[in-house]
């Protein structure tokens, strides 16, 4: 019996190394072990021995079927990898051929860039703030401490649509509305991203553009809290390592006031086209809030002090991603328009 | 202005290059264009014609013998009038000369490469240079006289030959062409200029020579002012007898061509030197014209005035003028009279020197001639130089133009000569610096500007030391009237830190309390939405024309015109932004570019009775293909972009509150009238949606446009979790025929009604017309979600819903279950 025993098994184990593929070594498991199978069939005829044996016979078998089975697991395990070897061969594409595109639509550039200004001011506790377009020569010009017959009104030709009402020609216009609007003159800090609008075109100059004004009011504002702002403004936008230089200039709504040249941050300062060969860029007006602009938005300039700044975001836009002509900010091609759907890294 | 520099050293000893001097001045705020020689050439020297003999093969060129001093050049010259004993200049072989070429008629071709003067031959005949006229040499058209127009300069008979010719002609000068800002009237003037050169090169102003002799008479005797205006602050007149008219002198001519303006005679470039010197424009009356008297006044209403070049002005009240008693005779400030101007015949002179109010200039010049002398006006001037002026108007006529002065001065003064004092701390001055500066780095500031600084009542001889000054806090600045611009405690402060510099400012941010900053969400959440949905975001010109201006509304808004537009194609604001998004599909059209899905997010405007007003809207643009999902492109239609705004209302929070509605007598002509709806939300109407008239557009191209002022002051609860229900959901599709007429949203309505709250969700899977369908009818399908939170609900319960569905449609509108 026993000698029968170890002769299935030595037939099977011989079998099993013979199986070529999943269902021979499956047709061996079922010849064996399976519920007819030889060595099963030896389990069920063990009535039929005496008691001594029985335990004897009995563990042999067991011996041989967990040897079997395992031999049997082995070979399956080396059958499925063969096979699934095979599929993923069967399965390889051409990883050249085109996509199935998942295309969303763009942001304009320049709206970008606002979101980008908007985002980092809020995050120094900035607000967002806007006013009309179409603005009244009081906000746009009068509260601004640019009375009428004022001589800088020439800086700024505008697009009148009566003797009062005009396009904004500056976003300083919201500066007086901020300040008017705060019932408690508590301290300000704003921001203010929009379109302006000039009598002025040409391959630098668009008739309408884009500026953002900041403002901030509290008592004891100076110069060197404009000028750490601005670094960071520029610097956040444009470049890590640039320097500033403030330059003395005039505007009737600050006093003193200054022009904010950054060092140029294609040459980085030895000088070239962009620069004009000066290895300074002219990117922002600034200055101290008028204390005309101060008194006529309801805040005391003998407490209160403040800074404002505004720069023209196109040119921005431009620099940022190398836009050569102002005009395909506004012609909105759509090849130029789905260009801008990438990440600012 | 433009600067000379050979000007200004009359008055300041300064001695650095031109580059540096315009950077410099940049340094303290006065920005230039350009900076460099009047005239940027070399080799140039005095010949004298020795022989002049005409080409053999030309009729026009010259073979001449040129003798240089140092030896006789042959030169070809095509000028006219060359001649034999002529003294020219001459551009010797190798002289570089600007990138001027000179054509018949003096015009002048400019090139932006110098021209290079080489040996050669000209039709075979030896040339070693060529002579020059001062159009050659880079001066500009209008400065020149008609002979150098059409021939070579020129010079004296006396001029020494040999010797080198620009700085002969007085014309080794260096220009600045400054672009000064608005406040700094006192930068038109040489003198102004060398009192800022002297505050940074740290140097006094030399004083200016107004010495002139005068004879017995008093103007006073026989000649009046009167100033019935208060726009009218000084008049001072002068008389100048005997003058006699000719060319002014090599260095008057010289310094105004530097200075931008053209030389005419020695009178009237008198009072044109004497405006660049001391800011104070001037006007010279023949005085035999005038008749004892001069008034200044408004002008009459209608009032009328041949100006001095020639034509009739109707003069408003606004308008200041110059009366002799009876009538006006001259614009104040703006543009003399035909009938009292110099002309050659001119013996006796009036000077007039005045302050007009600039506004009012500004106003007047505006509407005739903006001149230099307006321009000075409406910057404001120091009456101390009116007086200045008008001496020295008279000395440089008794020595150029060999005058008699008049002894006294006819003259009105409502002005304020002295000094503005301004009290200020220099604790003050720190804390708008934000930096710690010197008190006697301070009082340096001033001491180089001229500005004269009391400390405790006494003026300050600038000699304190910081140990002086520990105790003093505040001090007193006595600002010369020349400066108009410094008139407040922040005026000083921008003098300190421009001649101090603020580069030593260490930057900072602002102490304020920490707070979140805030901005537009739901602008930039839409603008998410719009480009995650997969259209471009456009910005376009807010500017259309007047028949565009108002498409796609239909309302009773004026428009909102410019009153002087650019171009009549952007003459008018937009009271949509869809002419704008047309502009820009036109565009696209024209550049092959098919497919167009667009947005934008921006204003339109409008005009109700005297109102003026403006909303800010998003409006879309689809047509050609659009990419709906991964496989998935499709050509646009209605439905394409009804699934934009239905996306996009649900994502701002108004799910069921919307539908698509068309309203007779409401529909803009612009939209297609069967393709096209208003968008209500809460029935009211915020927008429009559709195909645009194929009269307007022939392709197929859809629109959308949302007014979001009004959309979103429909508020919104807060976005809450709803919960899915537990128990399975059925599906069972139902497809009915009905009339053509019928609605899919009336269909809708009746089926929800009939199944009630078991009913969960409702969508159309298809529509269809043809083949076994009776025409005027159409077979709509949907697929009905049946689902209850509480239970599952059993076959015989959604069967009974069904049973009633089919009962109700047929009941109401005829409708037969699709076989």
């Amino acid at each position: 019996m026993e000698e029968q025993i170890s002769k299935i098994k030595e037939v099977a184990l011989e079998e099993i190394k013979m199986a070529t593929n999943a269902k021979e070594l499956d047709d061996v498991r079922v010849k064996y072990l399976g519920k007819k199978g030889e060595l099963t069939s030896i389990l069920r005829g063990m009535g039929s021995l005496s008691p001594e044996e029985r335990p004897i016979i009995g563990s042999k078998v067991n011996e041989a079927r967990d040897e079997l089975e395992s031999m049997i697991k082995d070979g399956e395990e080396k059958f499925a990898k063969l096979e699934l070897e095979r599929k993923l061969k069967e399965e390889r594409i051409d990883i050249t051929l085109p996509s199935t595109k998942v295309k969303r639509g763009s942001k304009h550039p320049l709206n970008r860039i606002i979101e980008e200004v908007e985002d980092l001011f809020v995050s120094m506790g900035y607000d967002v703030v806007t006013g009309p377009e179409l603005e009244t020569d009081e906000y746009c010009f009068e509260r601004l401490n640019l009375p009428k017959g004022h001589p800088a009104r020439d800086m700024q030709d505008s697009f009148y649509i009566t003797s009062e009402y005009l396009l904004r020609t500056q976003t300083s216009a919201v500066q007086a509305r901020t300040m008017m609007a705060n019932d408690e003159k508590s301290p300000i800090r704003v921001i203010c991203p929009g379109k302006t609008y000039r009598r002025d075109d040409d391959a630098t100059h668009s008739h309408q553009f884009n500026q953002v004004e900041g403002l901030v009011v509290d008592k004891n504002i100076s110069l060197a809290d404009l000028k750490g702002t601005l670094e960071v403004f520029v610097r956040k936008l444009l470049g890590e390592n640039l320097e500033l230089r403030f330059r003395p200039s005039y505007f009737p709504f600050t006093e003193p006031s200054y022009e904010v040249d950054v060092s140029c941050f294609k040459c980085g300062g030895k000088g070239c086209n962009l620069c004009k060969h000066t290895g300074w860029i002219e990117v922002l007006g600034s200055g101290i809030v008028h204390p005309n602009v101060l008194k006529m938005g309801g805040y005391d300039p003998e407490v209160y002090s403040g800074f404002a700044f505004g720069t023209g975001l196109d040119r921005l836009a431009m620099f940022k991603y190398g836009i050569t002509d102002i005009r395909l900010l506004y012609q909105n091609d759509v090849r130029f328009l789905k260009q801008f759907d990438k990440l600012d890294r | 202005m433009k600067l000379s520099t050979n000007f200004v050293k009359d008055y300041i000893d300064i001695d650095v290059d031109v580059k540096t001097l315009a950077e410099d001045m940049t340094r303290v705020g006065n920005e230039y264009d350009e900076a460099g020689k009047l005239v940027d050439a070399t080799k140039l020297v005095i010949g004298e014609v020795k022989e002049c003999k005409m080409h053999p093969d030309s009729d026009h060129l010259h073979v001449c013998k040129v003798d240089i001093g140092s030896e006789v050049l042959n030169i070809v010259c095509g000028a006219p009038n060359v001649r034999e004993g002529l003294k020219v200049i001459v551009a010797l072989d190798g002289a570089v000369l600007p990138g001027v070429t000179v054509k018949a008629g003096g015009i002048v071709e400019h090139d932006d490469k110098p021209r290079v003067i080489k040996r050669g031959a000209i039709r075979g005949q030896e040339s070693n240079g060529m002579l020059c006229s001062l159009l050659e040499l880079g001066i500009e058209h209008k400065y020149v006289d008609e002979v150098d127009k059409t021939g070579i300069h020129e010079l004296p008979a006396d001029a020494p030959v040999g010797e080198d010719a620009i700085k002969y002609l007085q014309m080794d000068d260096e220009v600045v062409d400054f672009d000064l800002t608005a406040n700094r009237g006192d930068l038109l003037s040489i003198l102004g200029m060398a009192y800022e050169l002297g505050a940074i090169y740290d140097k006094k102003v030399k004083d200016i020579d107004l010495s002139h002799s005068e004879n017995s008479e008093d103007i006073n005797d026989s000649f009046k002012v009167e100033v019935n205006t208060e726009n009218c602050s000084i008049f001072l007149a002068r008389k100048v007898k005997n003058i006699h008219i000719h060319e002014s002198p090599i260095f008057i001519k010289n310094r105004l061509i530097a200075s931008g303006i053209r030389p005419i005679n020695n009178v009237v470039d008198i009072s044109n030197y004497v405006m660049l010197e001391t800011g104070q424009p001037l006007h010279f009356y023949d005085a035999d014209t005038l008749n004892g008297k001069i008034e200044v006044r408004m002008a009459t209403e209608g009032e009328k005035l041949y100006t001095l070049d020639g034509k009739e002005r109707t003069l408003s009240s606004e308008d200041i003028v110059i009366s002799d008693g009876e009538k006006a005779i001259g614009l104040a400030g703006v543009m003399g009279g035909l009938d009292t101007e110099i002309t050659d015949k001119t013996k006796n002179v009036l000077i007039e020197a005045a302050i007009f109010d600039g506004v009012k200039i500004r106003k007047t010049s505006k509407e005739i001639l903006r001149s230099e002398a307006s321009s000075r006006f409406e910057k404001g001037l120091d009456p101390n130089r009116t007086y200045m002026a008008i001496e020295r108007a008279c000395k440089l006529l008794e020595e150029y133009a060999d005058g008699e002065v008049v002894g006294g001065t006819a003259k009105y003064d409502n002005s304020n000569l002295a000094n503005r004092e301004i009290e200020i701390t220099f604790k003050k001055i720190n804390d708008v610096l934000g930096m710690v500066i010197a008190k006697k780095d301070v009082l340096d500031v001033f001491r180089r500007l001229e500005f004269d600084v009391i400390i405790d009542g006494k003026k300050s001889d600038f000699t304190e030391t910081e140990k002086d000054l520990e105790n003093v806090e505040k001090i007193i600045v006595s600002v010369p009237r020349r400066r108009g611009d410094v008139s407040i405690k922040e005026d000083l402060i921008e003098e300190v830190g421009r001649i101090y510099g603020v580069d030593n400012i260490v930057g900072r941010l602002p102490e304020m309390p920490m707070k979140a900053g805030s901005y537009d969400k739901v602008t930039r959440g839409i603008r998410n939405k719009m480009v995650d949905l997969g259209l471009n975001e456009t910005l376009s010109y807010i500017l259309v024309n007047d028949k565009e201006a108002k498409y796609f509304t239909k309302d009773d808004t004026e428009l909102v015109k410019l009153l002087d537009p650019m171009s009549e194609d952007r003459n008018t604001l937009r009271h949509s932004i869809l002419p704008s998004l047309l502009k820009i599909y036109e565009y696209n059209k024209a550049r092959s570019n098919k497919d167009v899905s667009v947005f934008e997010i921006g204003k339109a405007f409008y005009k109700k009775g005297d109102e003026y007003g403006e909303a800010n809207k998003i409006a879309a643009l689809m047509t050609g293909d659009f990419y709906l999902g991964v496989d998935n492109r499709k050509q646009v239609d209605f439905y394409v972009i009804k699934g934009i705004v239905e996306e996009l209302l649900d994502y701002l929070g108004y799910e069921r509150r919307y539908s698509f509605v068309i309203r007779e007598g409401q529909m803009p002509e612009e939209l297609h009238p069967g393709q096209s709806a208003l968008i209500s939300v809460n029935n009211d109407i915020v927008g429009l949606i559709g195909r645009v008239h194929p009269s307007l557009e022939k392709e197929a191209v859809y629109v959308f446009e949302i007014d979001l002022d009004k959309l979103l002051s429909k508020k919104v609860g807060k976005m809450k979790y709803k919960e899915v229900s537990k128990f399975p959901s059925v599906k069972k599709d139902l497809a009915v025929v009905v009339d053509r007429d019928v609605t899919s949203e009336e269909v809708a309505t009746l089926i929800k009604k009939a199944a009630g709250s078991n009913l969960s969700k409702i969508d159309v899977f298809d529509v269809y017309t043809g083949k076994g369908i009776e025409e005027n009818k159409k077979s709509i399908a949907y697929s009905l979600t049946f689902e209850r939170m509480d239970r599952t609900l059993t076959d015989e319960e959604i069967n009974n819903s069904l049973a009633k569905i089919i009962e109700m449609l047929e009941k109401k509108i005829g409708a037969e279950l699709r076989k």
